[in-house]
């Protein structure tokens, strides 16, 4: 256990900072209950998937800023092909639109490889062309959603033999997230493929030298960060019951977060469960400034010092251990 | 019988032209750029004239002075995402502010929160060495928050554009739009900055080898902070001649130009890793993008298929040029 907090101290960091949050939620709000909690998690979720798709392509050393517009346009996609259509089509349209994401991702990382153009650039024009086909696919918000897929974000799981106080607090937005997380990290970690993403992330040529297929990972790192996108995507048609064709601002959320949860930005450093605490923390204070009656825009204000100060102190301690 | 004649070795016609494609990387741009002009003449025969040339460097103008602030950020291996936030705010501050004050007191006080902006951007990214990226979207998130409480404010007073702006945003005298009197002296003083002063071959110097550069004394954070604040005041100095061309004020004014900024810096020739660029390229590509945007309206293609089109285009330029300029 010692030795679990001390190689992922910034980690054990952000959940005691997240629990911190928690109580401090509590005491100004003494309702704050499980409705409210199971809220939190349903609001998260898209933004925990849009950190994801960011920060599994971080760590292998890119960046994705098309990330938002792959969740707008798979969004749509599964929208409009529910709609008006049969619960058991359903059925198919989530691996189809599952499908779509990692085929769209993987188009980013082929695109990279082939072009030798800066990841940054590569996933600025299809920042544009996502956008565009999610224009095309639905002009307005628009579609509908299966009923049973909303169903699967709303109210809490049910375990037999625990008690209900407990389960109260498992919301089932938070189990699915955990489920499609561990879904894709765990193959990825059991195949060692992960060792490969961090090693095109520290350093390419080194990789390279050592035998690492360096394209090859960087198309896959790209094609799971398109799957988390479309996972996002699902997630936010699920939960508002439309597809909207206009990306919503996850860009900027989800580059807090990756940062936030301990991901080097230049790559190769940082883990999946770090970015995910983030996720909440940020969602919590936005949710305790708002109990605290803070004018919405001032809200910004310190959401944007709260990025930068820790982003700071970070930088400050890596400088400070290095220079020891 | 000729060809053995010939002294010196015969250089294939191809290889001499990559060779001097790539020694003269503007070249390739401006030809890209002519073929634009002539696609578009052959679409809609006769749009190309006088008053279209006018118009379309008076839409690349403020392009192509927030591509300047990116170029410079770049060179140093940084990105300034926070320009578009900066413009806004000195535009939407300026405008309201000239309700009250001289409009000259009013560009004072417009062009304060842009230094400040600047100033945050340089210190976090040279002293606390945070990334770039991070550092310029932080804090212009908290431009925006302070903007928003701002406007709350000034929401009863009213708006108004000053005389002088709008002529300078809009006005067209002989042909040659006014705002070429802002943007003439600036683009010469960014590229003289970058050819010909100490500070530019610093700039190069930092991006090209951040390590070698310190250790030949380079003291990084005072380069750094000042190309922040110069970046973040050319921004706010284009926010308010945007506001002239625009001339209705709003919360996210310049907030499209910031992505096209970076496209027109890297269509322009500049590497987003540091080291290596000018602003000759940066304005071709400017000038690029306006055209292709106007192409694109043009073509009469529901707003999605062009948004489409944009996005593949810029990719195709970029790969090809990146392509040419590296065949060394």
């Amino acid at each position: 256990m010692t030795r679990f907090i001390a190689r992922s101290g910034w980690v054990s960091g952000l959940i005691v900072l997240l629990a911190l949050l928690l109580v401090f939620t509590k005491a100004i709000q003494p309702f704050y209950g499980t409705a409210d909690f199971g809220s939190l998690a349903r609001a998260g979720l898209p933004f925990a998937f849009a950190v994801a798709a960011h920060t599994i392509v971080v760590i292998a050393g890119g960046i994705d800023l098309s990330a938002a517009s792959m969740m707008a346009l798979t969004s749509v996609t599964a929208a409009s092909m529910m709609n008006g259509t049969s619960e058991e089509y359903a059925l198919a349209v989530v691996p189809f639109v599952l499908f779509l994401g990692l085929v769209l991702g993987a188009l980013n990382g082929i695109l990279i490889v082939v072009t030798r153009v800066p990841d940054i650039v590569v996933t600025l024009a299809m920042l544009f062309v996502l956008q565009g086909a999610a224009l095309l696919v639905l002009g307005a918000p628009g579609g509908a959603a299966a009923e049973w897929l909303k169903a699967l974000i709303v109210g809490t799981i049910h375990v037999p033999g625990v008690p209900e106080a407990i389960t109260a607090w498992i919301p089932k937005a938070l189990v699915l997230l955990i489920i499609c997380l561990t879904v894709v990290w765990v193959p990825l970690r059991l195949s060692r493929l992960d060792l490969s993403l961090y090693a095109i992330g520290s350093s390419q040529l080194a990789a390279f030298r050592s035998g690492v297929p360096v394209a090859r990972t960087k198309i896959l790192a790209y094609a799971l960060g398109g799957l988390f996108g479309a996972m996002g995507g699902l997630s936010l048609t699920m939960s508002t019951g439309i597809g909207a064709p206009i990306p919503g601002p996850y860009l900027l959320a989800s580059v807090a977060a990756v940062v936030l949860g301990g991901v080097a930005l230049g790559g190769g450093r940082g883990g999946i469960i770090g970015p995910i605490v983030a996720v909440f923390i940020l969602r919590l204070v936005r949710t305790d400034l708002t109990l605290l009656a803070v004018d919405p825009n001032v809200t910004a204000i310190i959401e944007g010092a709260i990025m930068v100060i820790v982003v700071m102190f970070g930088a400050f301690i890596a400088l400070r251990s290095r220079s020891s | 019988m000729n060809q053995s004649a010939t002294t010196t070795p015969a250089i294939p016609l191809d290889r001499r032209i990559s060779r001097f494609m790539s020694d003269q990387p503007l070249v390739p741009l401006i030809i890209l750029l002519i073929a634009l002009v002539v696609v578009l003449q052959i679409l809609r025969p006769g749009i190309v004239n006088e008053r279209w040339v006018a118009n379309t460097v008076r839409f690349a103008i403020p392009l192509a002075i927030l591509a300047g602030c990116q170029t410079m950020t770049m060179l140093t291996g940084g990105i300034d995402l926070s320009i578009g936030t900066v413009a806004t705010m000195s535009a939407f501050i300026m405008v309201t502010q000239a309700v009250l004050h001289d409009p000259a007191v009013a560009i004072l006080i417009a062009l304060i929160p842009a230094i400040l902006i600047g100033l945050a951007n340089g210190i976090g990214v040279g002293i606390f060495r945070v990334h770039p990226l991070i550092m310029t979207l932080g804090t212009s998130l908290i431009g925006t928050g302070c903007l928003l409480v701002y406007q709350r404010t000034v929401i009863a007073s009213g708006a108004r554009v000053p005389e002088s702006l709008a002529w300078l945003g809009t006005g067209i005298t002989y042909g040659f739009p006014n705002a070429l009197l802002l943007f003439v002296p600036v683009a010469a003083a960014i590229i003289f900055t970058l050819r010909s002063t100490g500070f530019g071959r610093l700039l190069y110097a930092v991006g090209d080898n951040e390590k070698a550069a310190r250790l030949s004394g380079v003291i990084y954070w005072k380069v750094i902070a000042t190309l922040y604040v110069v970046s973040a005041l050319l921004a706010g100095i284009t926010g308010l001649l945007y506001i002239g061309l625009i001339k209705s004020p709003s919360l996210s004014l310049a907030e499209p130009l910031v992505l096209p900024s970076v496209a027109a810096a890297v269509i322009g020739g500049t590497s987003i890793f540091g080291g290596r660029g000018g602003y000759a390229g940066t304005i071709i590509g400017a000038l690029i993008l306006t055209i292709l945007t106007t192409l694109l309206t043009i073509l009469q293609m529901p707003e999605g298929a062009r948004r489409m089109l944009f996005g593949l285009i810029l990719l195709l330029v970029t790969a090809i040029y990146l392509r040419i300029i590296e065949n060394r």
